[in-house]
């Protein structure tokens, strides 16, 4: 069986990475790989990170309040970049109103504060699971 | 404390208290076979004079506003004037965080506490493309001097004691700060206040970095020297653990990683020729006060103390206004829930109280929404009002460090004062701590024990209320969150480039010219950045020319 790999990236200017570091932390602890881009990156940057290490899944972490901006430039991009079906999820300080804006982007998951760690595990199965269902597996 | 005999005494009759006990214990076990704090101390069934045998009073404890400041910083606290209650504001626009700063001196609060928006942490323009969909949003957005202006409008300076949560690019907003006091008619000498200034903990904990930290360590020695000579009622830094503890540390690193990063900063100042009697004045702290009620108390208390010694037995400092600890206090916003949002009202009642009862000077404590977003005027008026209980209703500011003599008080100040020091010789063996953060150290530290931390929560060996114990299905909705609205970076651009047009662009050239050449030249810069403030050089402009002389940092990656 092959080894996802997932990319957890901080856009914008951000750098509170506390939760970002311990669900790479945790991802990893559950036999993923994975990438973690470290503080303010670029949508752009996000992206070519992600094409370049061919991840499966992608992370974005943001405290900001800056998150319906910055998911929708990555999703943007990845669309340009025709990589639109890796599966997005996010995570951070994000008020309950904007969770159907971002679901409606693209986005598969939001993950607020307080979501334990071994149900952030089980969803990113679970969006992986979906994705090799709908590609007809791989 | 006590003499031989009572303590000879005193273990025979504990022996047998706790052999009496065994039976009882079998039938009755307790709640868990081990107790214990976050930072790994053990929390005993019971405390008595036996465990501080070892304490001298005199030596240890003192009197308040005596070395080694273990019981205040003055000898009357609280009796003579209560903690300053300075509650941290900012977002949108100037105009609106003013409105915003109005509000909370009408309603009581004592110090003003700036938030930034990132973009002007990070030295960026609103008009920068990195500052995209950033502008007004955790704080408030200031590109020139004339958003300071606005920012504190028919607020008197001279008056007021103000606080800046900002590091990176202190010295750019200490100079629009003190330039529109002096055109409000203030003298710069007067004027009191803080700017965070902790370029070290951005490395570690809080990210806002832009130079790597040699030159960073420059700029802030330069912010001391300024200082102790033009402006020297001003807290020229708070050297924080508050975001170190944030970022995922225990009581004992919040200490032990703020003090490293304080030796830090004044062996860099006494290299520059500074003398630690005179700057060490001006040198403030910031603390988190979280949930463990005991641990906290104890860990301000032994705060003062272990910074005492620092100054004292490592710098020979010998003012005693030097010798000084004082911090300011925030609640711990990573405790704060968003599940049952009104319990975060009791969460950071216990705190604040922790913080008073440990000694505090100043005092924010956060919002119940704050899980959920910025705060709206009804939560923060809560928050204030919280401080308010404390100070007039509750009794515990009449008296000097009313739980100084605790059995289990002022063991757990010993300990942790212990754990700290054994870090600090850690981190001195490793080279210090500049050394120490290059090497990542400090960093596997603090994200290993945010890990644990998380990992107790799960397995419910940390119960956190309305989390992982006492859920409840139907989660009460805020209906009122605060929204920035989206049209504030846009007005903030137009603004901006307004005044590009409208500013002498002659002297904004020749202003960061001579800046550029003092960086070069290594002289102190802070007189130039107050010349480019001056005349209307924005914030951006003033940091790319630093960023042209000194490089920027770029993290080396941690996991």
């Amino acid at each position: 069986m092959r080894i996802f790999r997932i990319l957890i990236a901080k856009p914008g200017l951000d750098g509170h990475d506390r939760g970002a570091k311990v669900v790479a932390h945790a991802l990893r602890d559950a036999g993923f790989e994975v990438i973690y881009t470290g503080l303010r990156q670029t949508p752009e940057q996000i992206v070519r990170t992600a094409l370049q290490e061919d991840v499966d899944l992608i992370g974005l972490s943001i405290l900001s309040g800056a998150h319906l901006q910055l998911s929708k430039k990555v999703i943007d991009l990845m669309k340009k970049e025709g990589i639109e079906h890796i599966p997005v999820f996010v995570g951070g300080i994000i008020p309950p109103d904007d969770v159907p804006q971002l679901l409606q982007m693209g986005v598969k998951r939001v993950f607020g504060p307080g979501t334990p760690l071994s149900k952030i595990v089980e969803e990113v199965k679970s969006i992986l699971q979906e994705g090799v269902a709908s590609t007809g597996g791989s | 404390m006590y003499d031989k005999e009572f303590l000879n005494s005193l273990s025979k009759k504990v022996k047998e208290w706790e052999e009496q006990l065994q039976a009882e214990l079998k039938k009755f076990p307790e709640r868990s076979e081990r107790f214990g704090s976050r930072s790994g101390i053990e929390i005993r069934r019971v405390y008595t004079p036996l465990d501080l045998q070892n304490t001298d009073y005199l030596n240890d404890l003192g009197m308040p506003g005596e070395y080694p400041f273990t019981r205040g910083v003055q000898r009357t606290m609280y009796r003579g004037r209560f903690w300053t209650m300075r509650q941290y504001a900012g977002f949108g626009t100037a105009e609106e965080t003013n409105k915003r700063f109005k509000y909370l001196l009408q309603q009581g609060q004592t110090g003003l506490s700036v938030a930034f928006d990132l973009p002007t942490q990070m030295g960026y323009d609103s008009d920068h493309p990195l500052a995209q969909g950033e502008v007004g949003r955790v704080g408030v957005a200031v590109d020139s001097l004339r958003d300071i202006e606005i920012l504190f409008d028919s607020i008197p300076l001279k008056d007021v004691s103000t606080s800046m949560t900002i590091n990176s690019t202190a010295a750019i907003l200490l100079g629009m700060y003190a330039v529109t006091a002096q055109k409000q008619g203030a003298n710069i000498g007067e004027l009191r206040g803080t700017i965070q200034n902790d370029v070290l903990k951005e490395y570690i904990a809080r990210g806002t970095y832009i130079f790597p930290p040699q030159p960073s360590m420059k700029i802030i020695t330069d912010i001391f020297e300024f200082c102790s000579k033009n402006m020297p009622k001003w807290n020229t830094i708070s050297i924080s653990g508050y975001h170190i503890r944030e970022a995922g540390a225990n009581a004992v690193q919040e200490l032990a990683f703020t003090f490293c990063d304080g030796i830090a900063y004044v062996d860099a100042a006494i290299k520059s020729g500074l003398d630690p009697n005179v700057f060490g004045k001006q040198l403030s702290f910031f603390f988190a006060a979280h949930n463990n009620f005991l641990e906290e108390i104890a860990k301000f208390r032994a705060a003062r103390r272990i910074w005492a010694r620092i100054m004292k037995e490592r710098f020979k400092v010998t003012n005693p206004e030097a010798l000084k600890l004082r911090f300011h206090t925030q609640t711990g916003g990573s405790t704060l829930t968003a599940q049952q949002p009104l319990n975060n009202i009791v969460r950071v009642a216990l705190q604040a109280l922790a913080a008073v009862l440990g000694g505090t000077q100043s005092l924010h404590t956060n919002s119940f929404d704050e899980a959920l977003g910025l705060p709206t005027e009804e939560s923060v008026q809560v928050a204030l009002r919280t401080q308010q209980i404390i100070a007039y209703e509750s009794g515990v500011a009449d008296t000097v460090d009313p739980l100084a003599g605790s059995f289990v008080i002022e063991t757990l100040t010993n300990e942790i004062e212990n754990r700290v020091w054994e870090y600090i010789e850690k981190v001195d063996s490793l080279g210090g701590m500049v050394r120490a953060i290059e090497t990542g150290y400090v960093q596997k530290e603090i994200h290993n024990s945010a890990y644990e931390q998380q990992l107790a929560v799960e397995k419910k060996e940390q119960i956190v209320v309305g989390v992982n114990a006492f859920q409840t299905d139907q989660e009460h909705q805020l209906k009122n969150i605060l929204k920035v609205d989206p049209s504030v970076e846009e007005r903030q651009v137009i603004a901006l480039k307004k005044l590009r047009k409208e500013r002498d662009n002659d002297a904004v050239r020749s202003a960061l010219k001579n800046l550029k050449q003092a960086a070069k030249n290594g002289e102190n810069i802070v007189p130039y950045v107050f010349d480019a403030v001056s005349v209307y050089a924005t914030l951006g402009e003033i940091t790319d020319t630093l960023r042209d002389v000194f490089g920027e940092y770029t993290e080396s990656m941690i996991l």
